[in-house]
């Protein structure tokens, strides 16, 4: 499995699922000289390297290479990574052949700023910064700079067919416990209720559990767990109730990040990508209605990401390479328009955008949208890989195995508090 | 008139340098160098960089070792060791054995058994996991199940321990030939008069097998338990390429390397102080292991 950007949404297990770990390159992302002027480019200035991980869809990689050989100050050698994306760059970052530009899912790790290796970008954005979708934005921001421009936007929803309730008598659900109540009333022997997952959600729900409870990761100063609370054994009893109701299916024939268990009939409702939305209407037509994750005690949430784009402070020219993701991230709207609708389905980061990208501009796409701006969020820049798993080890064990949830939330707060002692020092 | 002794090229010591260099070089390059790295990265806070400079003492590995979550990785893996490697034994010795007595094909057969081991993890795993042991109701053993009346299973699901059954045969499967191999190459070692000797006296089946072969199988069978053991701590592939899922690895059933793996490189982090740690907590255990079992099994005691 290559990693595509679907993948960039496990926020709950904290690690991407990057299943292959065979790739072992050595492309360092710098064409050489000879194959520079073969290409014969026209660009003069210095020549920078700008990283994407593959793209599913076909035509973002011609695209991307055409307009960065649109970009006059600069030659820009764009290095298409075929997997282990994340890895890879890791890796090069460490190394005198970084890129120079680069994307990474929501911007840049904690790590990677806190090491010196991500430029500021707060001062090349200036005033366009209030342009872009905030919740989004501010998954970019830390320590009241940006270190990262949006490209495009994706999120989570859950999939439902208004036919299939309305049969069965039954509004769309707004809440945990209603959705609860919905699945097992549109099951049938043949069709499943709700699916999330071959882990049954655990992974790709995890935080949003928390999130619809009310609940955040930490305490404002990010010094302490702040989830461990009965709200939180309150939404998770719930799920539970879910997770062990003959609505609740458990296996499929695709993961949640393919629609085909819900296309198949295998579900009636399922929580899937907005990249299926047009396999999905394929299928059903207009019979199609997209949901956030329902309320639990707090607000109904979806979960986005968004590749953004970095500029890497050991770039030997930072400045050119600022105004080159300047010129296509903030300033370029036809191109972010296009990159957004035009190979796939996906949200501009900016609001304004959205009536020029015709697939959020109306219908279930529109609404996916409004989701974003109303409802979004992302996994916290201190939510460790530690903390993830500490936390879906609770999660799993108490809708799994049925532990005590103050037992085994109080031990992942304690992980959690441990890794904030960690990474804030 | 030919010579009779060619005066030598050049010295012996100059041939032992010219063949042994290529080889130490890639051993201190690509075995030593890396783990003294390991083993001084394990005292920094490393994240994200190679050349550390935040010394932190044994902190990395008082977090490791007060982290619940990795000390029940280390009893994940004790467990799986405890199916795994007496369950290979039993079955390569068997599969050996058995192979002794066939008299036509044989080569047919060996090649037979010896097969999966040339199969990749990786691609084994997909079809365990996608195929075999699908959870929805057509994968293979539900189909199977569901035909027999009975309901089907949630193989993967983590809400019963049913996944051991898939890591443990699908790591049998991959590994039972290599092993029998081994087992095949001790038995062919064994004097066959002894056996002539043996049925003499009356020795057959079992006796004879308890009395002669498996004291003589001894040197290949500390062998075998070994290996079995080392690559039973080594488990990474399988586990991860089944049980992964497009939200993660789940929270179950995480031997000590994929756990390290998970809480070092999660997320595309590089958390390499904690991983260093990790992988040096691990070589002691393993040290540990194989100095009980050759204590246990008296290899190159004085007793032999």
């Amino acid at each position: 499995m290559a990693l595509t950007r679907r993948t960039l949404f496990t926020v709950g297990g904290g690690l991407a699922a990057t299943a292959t770990l065979a790739a072992c390159g050595t492309n360092t992302g710098r064409t050489s000289p000879a194959a520079t002027a073969s290409a014969g480019t026209t660009a003069s200035g210095p020549q920078l390297a700008q990283w994407y991980h593959q793209y599913g869809e076909d035509g973002v990689e011609e695209a991307v290479r055409a307009w960065a050989a649109e970009f006059t100050d600069a030659q820009i050698d764009v290095n298409w990574v075929l997997s282990n994306y994340e890895d890879a760059l890791a890796a090069a970052l460490l190394t005198p052949t970084a890129p120079d530009v680069f994307e990474y899912a929501n911007g840049p790790t904690l790590d990677m700023i806190k090491a010196g290796q991500v430029a500021d970008l707060t001062e090349m954005l200036g005033d366009a910064g209030a342009e872009f979708t905030p919740s989004v934005l501010a998954r970019m921001t830390y320590d009241n700079k940006v270190w990262a421009i949006p490209q495009t936007v994706d999120m989570q929803l859950l999939y439902y067919r208004p036919s299939v309730l309305a049969e069965a008598g039954v509004q769309p659900p707004t809440t945990l416990a209603e959705l609860t109540e919905v699945a097992q009333a549109v099951a049938t022997p043949e069709r499943g209720g709700f699916y999330a997952g071959q882990d049954g959600g655990i992974g790709v729900l995890g935080l949003l559990l928390m999130w619809a409870s009310g609940l955040d990761e930490f305490n404002e100063a990010r010094t302490e767990a702040a989830f461990n609370t009965s709200a939180l054994y309150a939404t998770v009893a719930q799920y539970k109730a879910l997770f062990d109701s003959p609505g609740m299916v458990k296996a499929a024939s695709a993961d949640w990040s393919d629609a085909s268990p819900f296309i198949n009939g295998e579900c009636a409702l399922q929580w899937g990508g907005l990249w299926d939305l047009p396999n999905v209407t394929e299928a059903f037509g207009d019979d199609v209605g997209v949901l956030p994750f329902p309320a639990s005690g707090g607000d109904p949430v979806v979960p986005f990401g968004a590749f953004s784009a970095c500029v890497s402070a050991a770039s030997d020219h930072v400045d050119v390479a600022q105004d080159y993701v300047r010129w296509l991230w903030v300033d370029s709207d036809d191109k972010q328009v296009e990159f957004s609708d035009g190979f796939g389905t996906h949200i501009p980061a900016k609001p304004s955008l959205f009536s020029r990208a015709s697939q959020v501009a109306s219908g279930p796409g529109a609404d996916a949208a409004a989701f974003v701006t109303d409802h979004g969020r992302s996994n916290a820049l201190f939510w460790t890989a530690a903390s993830g798993q500490a936390y879906s080890t609770a999660l799993s064990n108490c809708v799994l195995n049925g532990a005590d949830p103050a037992a085994e939330f109080g031990a992942a707060a304690q992980t959690v508090d441990a890794e904030l002692a960690r990474v804030n020092d | 008139m030919a010579r009779r002794t060619p005066a030598p090229l050049l010295n012996r010591p100059v041939w032992f340098w010219a063949l042994v260099t290529p080889f130490l070089a890639g051993l201190l390059v690509f075995v030593y160098v890396p783990l003294l790295w390991s083993l001084w990265l394990s005292f920094y806070d490393a994240r994200n960089t190679v050349t550390p400079t935040d010394f932190v003492g044994l902190a990395n590995y008082v977090a490791l070792l007060n982290d619940r979550l990795f000390v029940d990785s280390m009893v994940t893996f004790v467990a799986f060791a405890a199916f795994i490697v007496p369950l290979t034994f039993a079955c390569s010795l068997g599969l050996a054995l058995l192979l002794q007595r066939v008299t036509v094909f044989r080569g047919f057969f060996r090649s037979v058994f010896f097969i999966p081991t040339a199969v990749s993890y990786v691609i084994a795993a997909m079809v365990w996991r996608m195929s075999f042991f699908n959870g929805a109701r057509f994968g293979l053993a539900n189909t199977l199940l569901t035909d027999l009346g009975q309901q089907p299973v949630n193989w993967l699901g983590g809400e019963n321990n049913w996944y051991w059954l898939v890591l443990v045969s699908l790591r049998l499967w991959l590994q039972v030939g290599f092993y029998m191999i081994l087992f095949i190459a001790g038995l062919n070692q064994i004097d066959p008069q002894l056996f002539e000797a043996a049925a003499l006296d009356g020795a057959n089946g079992w006796r004879r097998f308890r009395y002669v072969t498996f004291p003589l199988l001894r040197p290949t069978s500390v062998a075998v338990a070994m290996l079995l053991l080392f690559n039973a701590f080594q488990a990474f592939d399988e586990f991860y390429n089944t049980l992964i899922t497009a939200g993660g690895y789940p929270p179950f059933a995480r031997p000590p390397l994929v756990y390290l793996y998970l809480i070092s490189f999660g997320g595309g982090a590089q958390d390499l102080g904690i991983g260093s740690a990790g992988t040096m907590i691990l070589t002691l255990v393993i040290l540990v292991f194989s100095l009980i079992q050759n204590r246990v099994l008296a290899l190159g005691g004085g007793g032999q």
